[in-house]
């Protein structure tokens, strides 16, 4: 596992634009059936300007900016022999439709447990205008490489 | 919230097909083939074709969430994942959601899921800290 992964900052993604489809797509994937997430009076009538997307979309778009750490060239990282090992979200506000998020990785920590790495990333998912949105961080544990010495 | 520690916030068995992970599969944009394709899972040394772990993660929030006030505000939310969920092609899998209080404090309440397949625990420490 290359140790100098640790502290490497990644250039933000792309802005990601979250439609109503794809929070309702999302919520029925999840089994998550409470109305606001499909319902935009529902929505409305808690706070929010439109439907809210389940806790665990955060996903989507830290999967964006996991996609970089796997494309580095030098980062050791073999998706085959990678298990997702531990998975966390901290919050400021929830994700609704019309928001346009981007997502910004370091990679926070490597620990070696014989053979294998877990590595421990963090993606700051921030709106338009830049404010904090949540904060997606995982643990990947990537196992030995095989026939290693 | 008038929540008191060991408070059932709620409880649910949801069954998962194999079309359950292609539903998800497709909403999240996670299209490893471990999670539809039986020859890919036993090439790698799998029991089987499993759950995505996110869709566990996700499933175990979305019954604290239909079961909290709409607008509850969620500070954080974090599992480990442990055991897999092997779902059958014909049979499906059965996956139960039992959601309680763990922790009460001035400015949060702290639900702790217990997330179980078959009698066993696929998700440790799987904690969701709402605002008081």
């Amino acid at each position: 596992m290359n140790q100098e992964l640790v502290g490497r900052e990644f250039p933000p993604t792309p802005p990601y634009l979250v439609g109503r489809e794809k929070v309702r797509e999302f919520a029925r994937a999840v089994f998550a059936d409470a109305p606001m997430h499909t319902d935009v009076e529902a929505a409305r009538a808690a706070g929010f300007a439109d439907v809210v997307a389940p806790p665990t979309f955060a996903m989507v778009i830290q999967d964006l900016t996991l996609q970089q750490l796997l494309g580095e060239p030098d980062s050791g990282i073999v998706l085959a022999r990678t298990i997702h090992a531990e998975q966390r979200f901290a919050y400021t506000r929830p994700i609704v439709a019309g928001d346009e998020l981007t997502g910004r990785l370091s990679v926070t920590g490597i620990r070696m447990m014989g053979g294998n790495a877990m590595i421990t990333s963090a993606a700051e998912i921030t709106d338009a205008e830049g404010a904090h949105v949540v904060t997606a961080t995982s643990v990947l544990l990537v196992g030995a490489e095989e026939g290693a010495q | 919230m008038p929540f008191a520690v060991g408070d059932v916030v709620a409880e649910r068995t949801v069954h998962l097909t194999r079309e359950s992970l292609v539903r998800y599969a497709g909403a999240s944009g996670d299209f490893n083939p471990i999670h539809y394709r039986d020859d890919v899972a036993a090439a790698v040394g799998l029991p089987g074709v499993l759950a995505h772990g996110m869709l566990t993660m996700g499933i175990a929030s979305s019954v604290v969430v239909a079961a909290l006030e709409p607008g509850t505000e969620i500070l954080d939310y974090g599992v480990r994942f442990t055991k897999p969920v092997v779902v059958d092609p014909a049979a499906g899998a059965d996956l139960h959601v039992l959601a309680t209080v763990g922790a009460v404090d001035d400015s949060s309440t702290r639900i702790d899921l217990k997330v179980t397949f078959d009698e066993t625990t696929v998700l440790v420490k799987a904690q969701l800290r709402v605002a008081s």
